[in-house]
């Protein structure tokens, strides 16, 4: 292992540390907060698996959160007792579905029309799921108790703060280590092409859009455990999150992190949800606290285009 | 090398030193050369000496990263284009670059459609241009891509006198023409001369630049190699060999 | 024969009349929207995710405009006034340091734009909706029914707009220098051009066009601080469905958009009507991919 390697999973295992060890010494809330950045951290992940090495930005995310979301919510509903890995099979397979579904339509077209179709289809979904209230509740959204970590025959309890949050981190980190895997070979080498000349890569003769599909499926598979770990959560499914605010708020967390570092997302999904908690116990609830974020943000895109973990990025996952 | 017998007083433009790269390779290794009122020099040289650089680097096309451009005595080095076109430099580049979609006059109202051009000077000066040029006349309306390269090139010489320029860079005008257009384009830059109009003339024809310039510069790789009057050298002369390899 | 007879009596006919021109009316408030989305991708290769704000500030600017001076007309001058002057501060704050880098920066930093434009709305105006009030209270008898005056001098003005507009591209010397930017940006300078600030007045153009839109549309609906989203969806569906950079698709496209959606608002609630423009947009994309409205594919 070169020394490279070394302090990077050293660093690795440090962090891991303390995450585990977060929500024995911080308060409830804080270890739920904590908890809830590591899910939108998966979130940005996902996402930054599109923006980040496949130079695709997506506006799309939310359908595939959201879709997650429900699938598990269905699954949680309509089983007795509420079974976890049901619930997240059919969170995947919604997302994945969903997926496809987009991927097949806007992997048509050039880099800005992709964005704005991904966009359309997330709201697409959401005109469904807002408006079928017979399947989805439609406004109010769905409400189901959180189901006990099960394994069949051998084990079976309750969730605890602690244990749940220690239940994400697993998920979240397995992810990362996935999605590191999965960009670093010949597959994420291919993306990377695409990213940086995507007319080359097709010349060479890689069939890109069948790239992209792939690409924008694994995203959203990823995009959709976020969901149903947030369903599993918070014990609710709401079809504001299919709006396209949480799209938005996904693309803030890749930028203010970094693309293409895949920490950065999560970095980034922290530092939002710290700012925002921060200004509104300074100024209040009814602060618009996007406002400063926002011009932030814009900063960030003018001045320091790497985000705030870009500069470690060749170093970090190399 | 003989010295140039150069005209006294401040000269129109003047390039002193100057060293220009693209990207990481260095093409201009400090060329100075200038140019007097109304005066047409002719910059000489191989493909690929730095001859079109020299000229964008004048046009404020590139910025060079040493060294100094002066018109009339102000330095001008850095200025964006359309300042310098402004001031009275006007562009003719290789490769003509009309605006094709736009018809004839629009390409020459995009320098016409000036701050301080009265209604008379406008007629005046189109009247001019089409004199010169009767077959952009004929062809006022249409589009400049449907233009002929002889008639292309004419275009692109119209369109930088609406500027009503002090000089005129003019980047390989006979480059694919027909020996009748040559021909005419060396009239339009005597007559130019005649106006007072000063020329800086990049050419590959040897001739013909000769013939229409007072001096003449010599390039290779990036630098100015020799310069005199056009009268003091000759078409076969062993400096043309060396520099031309014709 | 009787349930043909039946049908047709039941066939809402005068509905379907009146959602007609309600979809022609809207239609061209959409055209405007779209045209000057379509002129700021065409000429800076900038997707404008802020331009329904841009609508939105208009609406509101309108409603402020109103309130203090009771005009109507007063309003929809001054606050496209004030919505080009923002535009341009826009592009020239956070478009122009942006020049010559990847596309994704600027689809990034207008839906920074979109964001703060949003939050400062909703904190500035609060989140019940505004309406303006009609500047002409007067009805005519189309057919056999009262249709409002406003609403046909709101399409008449919108086509103006349009009308005005390609012709100001086509003839004016500033149009001239647009599309002498937008052909060859090199030379454009080389003549004398300042083609940096024909990309502010670009820009700002297309926002003047966004905000006059926003106040037409004022009367017709409600204003509150998320009607840009809808409306940017909408117009980006529009520039698709009618061809990229097709001016006269653009208009074709949000008219048959608007009016397909008008319609399937008599039979569904409005907020399943959007469905219309989805599919009108997944149709395109499978089988005419460079436009509904464009002669021939290419």
């Amino acid at each position: 292992m070169s020394r490279h390697d070394k302090i990077y999973w050293s660093g690795f295992c440090v962090v891991m540390a303390v995450l585990i060890a977060a929500p024995l010494i911080l308060p409830i809330f804080w270890a739920k907060f904590l908890t809830e950045i590591l899910i939108w951290g998966l979130l940005a992940m996902s996402s930054d698996l599109l923006i980040g090495y496949t130079g695709m930005v997506s506006f799309g995310h939310s359908a595939f959160f959201g879709l997650g979301m429900y699938g598990a919510a269905g699954a949680l509903l309509h089983t007795s007792p509420p079974n976890l890995w049901l619930a997240i099979l059919a969170g995947l397979a919604g997302a994945a579905g969903a997926a496809l579904f987009v991927a097949y339509f806007s992997t048509r077209l050039r880099d800005i029309y992709f964005a704005i179709t991904t966009l359309i289809f997330s709201q697409i979904f959401y005109v469904i799921i807002f408006t079928w209230t017979a399947v989805t509740g439609g406004e109010n959204g769905l409400i189901f108790t959180r189901p006990h970590f099960s394994i069949p025959f051998l084990y079976d309890v309750r969730f605890t703060t602690t244990t749940m949050h220690w239940f994400v981190l697993a998920l979240v980190a397995g992810s990362y280590l996935l999605l590191r895997r999965i960009t670093r070979s010949p597959f994420g080498m291919v993306l990377q092409s695409i990213r940086e000349n995507e007319a080359r890569t097709r010349a060479i003769g890689y069939p890109v859009q069948r790239y992209k599909i792939v690409s924008v499926m694994l995203s959203g598979i990823f995009a959709g455990l976020a969901g149903v770990l947030y369903g599993v959560q918070n014990e609710f499914a709401a079809p504001d999150f299919v709006f396209f605010v949480t799209s938005g708020d996904t693309v803030i967390f890749n930028v203010l992190g970094g693309i293409g570092t895949l920490v950065g997302p999560i970095v980034g999904a922290g530092f939002f949800q710290l700012l925002r908690e921060l200004l509104s116990r300074i100024f209040g609830d009814q602060f618009p606290y996007l406002i400063p974020l926002g011009v932030v943000f814009i900063m960030m895109i003018i001045f320091l285009p790497q985000g705030l973990l870009g500069f470690a990025k060749r170093w970090l996952n190399r | 090398m003989s010295e140039a017998a150069t005209s006294a007083g401040t000269p129109l433009v003047f390039v002193e030193d100057v060293h220009t790269y693209y990207g990481k390779s260095h093409i201009l290794h400090g060329v100075t050369l200038q140019v007097a009122p109304g005066e047409v020099v002719g910059l000489l040289g191989r493909n690929g000496v730095g001859k079109s650089t020299t000229l964008k680097t004048i046009m404020g096309l590139v910025l060079p990263s040493q060294g100094k451009v002066m018109l009339e005595g102000a330095p001008i080095t850095g200025l964006a284009p359309h300042r310098l076109a402004r001031l009275g430099i006007g562009y003719v580049p290789e490769d003509r670059r009309i605006f094709r979609a736009l018809t004839v006059m629009e390409n020459l109202r995009t320098g016409l459609d000036r701050a301080g051009v009265t209604e008379e000077k406008r007629k005046a000066l189109l009247d001019k241009a089409f004199s010169y040029f009767p077959r952009l006349a004929e062809r006022r309306s249409q589009a400049g891509g449907t233009l002929s390269g002889g008639e292309q090139q004419m275009l692109a010489i119209a369109r930088a006198m609406m500027l009503e320029p002090k000089i005129i860079l003019l980047d390989e005008p006979t480059e694919g023409l027909m020996p009748r257009m040559v021909s005419q384009i060396s009239q339009i830059i005597d007559v130019l001369h005649k106006e007072g109009v000063a020329i800086l003339l990049v050419e590959q024809n040897v001739p013909l630049t000769l013939a229409a310039s007072q001096r003449i510069y010599i390039m290779e790789k990036g630098v100015v190699r020799h310069h005199c009057a056009a009268s003091e050298i000759r078409v076969d002369d062993p400096l043309i060999k060396q520099y031309l390899g014709v | 024969m009787q349930p043909v007879v039946q049908f047709f009596q039941s066939f809402p006919l005068d509905l379907l009349l009146i959602q007609t021109v309600n979809g022609i009316v809207t239609g061209l408030i959409l055209a405007l929207v779209a045209s000057g989305l379509t002129l700021i991708f065409g000429i800076m290769d900038v997707v404008n995710f802020a331009h329904g704000e841009l609508f939105m500030m208009g609406a509101y600017l309108g409603v402020v405009v109103l309130a203090t001076t009771g005009n109507f007309w007063l309003a929809l001058v001054i606050a496209v006034l004030m919505v080009a002057i923002l535009g341009a501060a826009l592009q020239i704050l956070t478009l122009r340091p942006l020049i010559g880098r990847d596309p994704l920066n600027t689809i990034l930093a207008t839906f920074g734009i979109s964001l703060i434009l949003q939050n400062f709305a909703l904190w500035e105006f609060g989140p019940v909706s505004r309406k303006i009030e009609e500047p002409i209270g007067t009805y005519f008898t189309l057919f056999y029914l009262q249709y409002p005056w406003y609403r046909i001098v709101i399409a008449v003005l919108s086509v103006a707009m349009i009308g005005g507009f390609w012709l100001f591209l086509k003839y004016s010397k500033f149009g001239i220098w647009i599309r002498a930017t937008t052909q060859d940006r090199v030379m454009a300078e080389a003549m004398g051009i300042p083609v940096g600030w024909v990309y502010t007045g670009v820009f700002a153009l297309g926002a003047a066009m966004a905000g006059a839109s926003g106040v037409l549309f004022g009367p017709l609906g409600s204003i509150n601080h998320t009607m840009g989203l809808d409306w940017v969806l909408k117009a980006f569906i529009v520039v698709v469905v009618g061809g990229m950079g097709n001016l006269g698709g653009s208009v074709a496209a949000a008219i048959f958009i608007s009016l397909l959606e008008a319609y399937a608002s008599i039979w569904v609630s409005p907020s399943q009507a959007v469905i219309v423009s989805f599919v009108v947009l997944i149709l395109t994309l499978l089988f005419r991919p460079t436009g509904l409205f464009v002669a021939t594919p290419k």
